[in-house]
């Protein structure tokens, strides 16, 4: 990322003591990457990160549907600060962006309009008997992985690079929109030119990709996506950024929003599906990483320990590309080594599954 | 065999510069360059005799047309009733229904 | 005989200190630059007559020496009072009155992050391409003629999110002047200017605007340009809408040329606080009153010209000059 732009807009990251807020969408679709997170905080950082079982949705995607009003939402947000101050910590980090800008949000409307905050305290006390503090720090888990990058880069077993050729990986970074594009202080480096995603590539090898469309939404909205009607409009935005993308011909494409990984790397198979194009080489799809699987991959984590056979573009190639060992018959092999069943071939993956367990 | 997931993908509605062939525009400029003129004000489109009961909108069109969109313009154009009060009350002077016909002439084609 | 200190000394603390000496008061221009001329210097040619702005300048620097105005250059104002200014290497400079006209302060482009001044080559401002029209080489970072020249007005004005309330009237009638001038340079190029509003309202720039569209073809569009981001072939992508279409628009540009306002002189708060002086919120110098005081300063004896109180061209700011020359005259004569 060129320029030093990002550096005016530096956002505190608290250095331990971290409660974990969860994603809905991510512990579905990427629930090795919420472990992978706990495992490097608490493993390989050392860090001190409490995982809550008691803490719920935050309603995101109900309050974004229109469905969820905003009092409610102010009230279950209160409760998982009330679960925080309970268990004896100070700062909040979630892996989800929705999360991330409803917390930002309801934050910014408590100081804001200090009276929805005390309405907030007597809706959470009359539903559950709960009083509660406000985080010291909020932060995206994203902006964590981000503080730790240089420790991280110290423990590496793997860089971001060609293993072959030695040429840096090129890189496509994709920040949800909710991390900074509502509150631009909220996110490191800001909304335009935001630094949080960049920064680890940077630090482990990589080399970012700054494409056209890098600043558009992946499309994802939230009722625009849950009616089934709307969704042309909000694949067709993934399409334009893998379109703008595609000339760099990038190794492999990180998110830090559950929402994006999940479209930008669903929606490949979906385009592959309905037009027949593609957009990764030699007729593959552009691999779609979490910030997690990356740092990962980086602190030499097993793949599917990391849960990258969730990923409906193979990360094959891209392991091969950066010299990883792993095992092609273990892909589909659960955590308790049984076959846990292989989905069908698709488009995205060059027409047939280059690994396959059965053969 | 494409499978059928209940919805098609978007068509970009964006008008695409780099897409766009402008040539054709610049042709009906040069002969009337005071189309360019226009500073978008609807007096046109306000006393359009055609406007009032069809979708026809005579300053849309020939913007669009300078932005090199020349499709379906040419049926547009055959909306255009030819009246003549849209020039008495251009306040730049456009000979517009002038542009009518040029614009007709040129994108025949289209 | 009378002293009065004129601070600044662009076209409107000369044209004062000018004046001044006619009406038979002895002037002192302190200007913190090496140089007189202010924001003039380093401009090439002047709207609407391209009138080059050396011509200008030499002229009123040419009067300025043979009315013989004592200038102290290189020299800046601490605080100061009716009667007395401080200047920051601590001397002393007794006075009967003090005009100010210490200019604005160019809005710095880079603050629009989304157009990546500063980052992606390419992107200019106002100021760039005037200095490239002065060193007679005007082309790409890599040296190629463009092909496709967008201008964007209104960065830095009418822009509240950068704190920028306010028009600075200028830049309309900058950008179609540079428009022009870019097109007779590569006349193969095609040149848009984004606009929210042209505002022409100076003799003359109306015709220019006109001209612009039909002898030179420049195609203005009505809508601000949202971000600009580079392309793999080392050109910019653009988006806006075309208001007049109700379409979004895009198209990839050789060069994007950012069309800068003016700010409220950054040095304004220092020196309202110094003096006891009225800020508007727009952070320029406000003056007494806008009609028949609109020169005066709420302090007696204190006295505006040009750019300090609002965005000015040129030609009212020579004329404010002279109206803040007479009315410090008259108040040191009474």
């Amino acid at each position: 990322m060129r320029g030093n732009n990002w550096k005016d807009y530096q956002k505190q990251i608290a250095d331990d003591r971290f409660y974990y807020g969860r994603s809905c969408i991510r512990q579905n679709f990427f629930p090795g990457s919420e472990k992978a997170f706990i495992n490097i905080l608490q493993r390989d950082l050392g860090k001190d990160l409490f995982d809550d079982p008691k803490h719920s949705s935050c309603t995101g995607i109900g309050y974004h549907a229109d469905v969820v009003p905003l009092e409610t939402t102010m009230t279950v947000v209160a409760r998982q600060f009330s679960l925080m101050n309970e268990a004896g910590y100070e700062n909040f980090t979630t892996s989800c962006i929705t999360s991330f800008g409803i917390y930002t949000e309801m934050l910014a409307t408590w100081k804001e309009f200090p009276e929805t905050l005390e309405r907030t305290r007597e809706n959470l006390y009359k539903a559950t008997g709960r009083e509660f503090e406000v985080p010291k720090c909020m932060s995206h888990t994203s902006d964590v992985v981000f503080h730790f990058r240089d420790q991280i880069a110290a423990k590496a077993k793997h860089r971001l690079i060609n293993a072959a050729t030695g040429e840096p990986l090129r890189v496509v970074e994709h920040i949800g929109c909710h991390y900074a594009k509502i509150f631009p202080k909220a996110g490191v480096g800001g909304s335009e030119f935001p630094y949080v995603l960049a920064g680890m590539v940077e630090s482990w090898g990589g080399e970012c990709v700054d494409y056209p469309e890098r600043r558009h939404c992946c499309g994802f909205g939230f009722r625009n996506y849950l009616v089934q009607a709307n969704r042309g409009y909000s694949i067709a935005n993934s399409q334009k950024k893998l379109e703008s993308m595609a000339p760099y011909k990038p190794d492999f494409i990180v998110a830090n929003c559950p929402g994006c990984s999940m479209f930008l790397d669903k929606w490949q198979y979906t385009i592959a599906e309905m037009e027949g194009t593609t957009y990764g080489q030699n007729g593959h799809g552009i691999p779609v990483l979490t910030y997690e699987e990356m740092a990962g991959l980086v602190l030499g984590y097993d793949p599917w320990e990391l849960g990258m056979q969730m990923h409906q573009v193979d990360v094959e190639p891209l392991l091969d590309k950066m010299g990883i060992d792993y095992d092609p018959s273990a892909k589909y092999l659960g955590r308790n080594g049984r076959y846990i069943g292989k989905p069908q071939s698709a488009v995205v993956n060059a027409g047939k599954t280059v690994y396959d367990i059965r053969e | 065999m494409a499978i059928n997931f209940g919805f098609a993908i978007s068509k970009p509605r964006a008008i695409d510069i780099d897409r766009n062939n402008l040539r054709k525009s610049d042709e009906i400029l040069r002969e009337m360059p005071e189309l360019q003129t226009c500073i978008g004000c609807g007096a046109c489109t306000a006393s359009c005799t055609a406007g009032q009961f069809t979708d026809f909108n005579f300053r849309r069109m020939h913007t669009l047309v300078r932005r090199g969109e020349y499709q379906g313009i040419y049926e547009e154009m055959n909306k255009c009733m030819l009246c003549g009060k849209c020039r008495l009350v251009c306040p730049r002077g456009i000979n517009t229904r002038g542009v009518v016909m040029l614009i007709k002439r040129k994108l025949g084609d289209f | 005989m009378k002293r009065v200190v004129v601070i600044g000394g662009g076209v409107a603390g000369m044209q004062t200190a000018l004046r001044l000496s006619e009406q038979g008061v002895q002037p002192v221009i302190i200007e913190k630059e090496a140089e007189l001329g202010g924001k003039l210097r380093g401009w090439h040619v002047l709207f609407p007559s391209f009138t080059p702005a050396d011509e200008v300048l030499g002229e009123l620097k040419q009067r300025v020496r043979q009315a013989g105005v004592e200038v102290m250059l290189s020299t800046e104002v601490g605080e100061f009072s009716s009667n007395e200014v401080k200047l920051t290497d601590g001397r002393r400079m007794a006075c009967d009155s003090v005009v100010v006209s210490t200019g604005f302060t160019l809005f710095d482009a880079r603050i629009k992050e989304e157009y990546g001044y500063g980052i992606y080559d390419n992107v200019y401002t106002t100021v760039d391409i005037e200095r490239m029209f002065n060193e007679g080489r005007v082309a790409k970072a890599d040296g190629t003629a463009p092909k496709r020249i967008a201008f964007l007005h209104c960065v830095g004005s009418r822009d509240e999110k950068v704190g920028q309330k306010h028009c600075s009237r200028v830049c309309c009638i900058t950008g179609v002047k540079q428009a022009m001038e870019m097109k007779k340079r590569f006349p193969e190029a095609d040149v848009f200017n984004f606009y929210m509003d042209i505002r022409m309202f100076g003799p003359g720039y109306e015709e220019m605007y006109r001209e612009a569209q039909v002898r030179y073809n420049i195609h203005f569009v009505r809508g601000r340009i949202s971000e600009a981001a580079p392309t793999i072939d080392g050109r910019l992508q653009i988006k806006a809408e075309d208001t007049l279409t109700g379409r979004p628009l895009h198209m990839s540009v050789d060069m994007l040329v950012l069309i800068v306002g003016m700010r409220a002189n950054d040095d304004n708060a220092a020196l309202a606080a110094s003096a006891g002086l009225n800020l508007a919120p727009s952070g320029f110098l406000e003056p007494k009153n806008l009609f028949l005081d609109n020169v005066k300063s709420n302090v007696e004896g204190i006295f505006y010209a040009g750019t300090v109180s609002s965005p000015k061209n040129i030609g009212e700011s020579l004329n404010e000059a002279v109206a803040a020359a007479d009315a410090a005259a008259k108040y040191v004569e009474e």
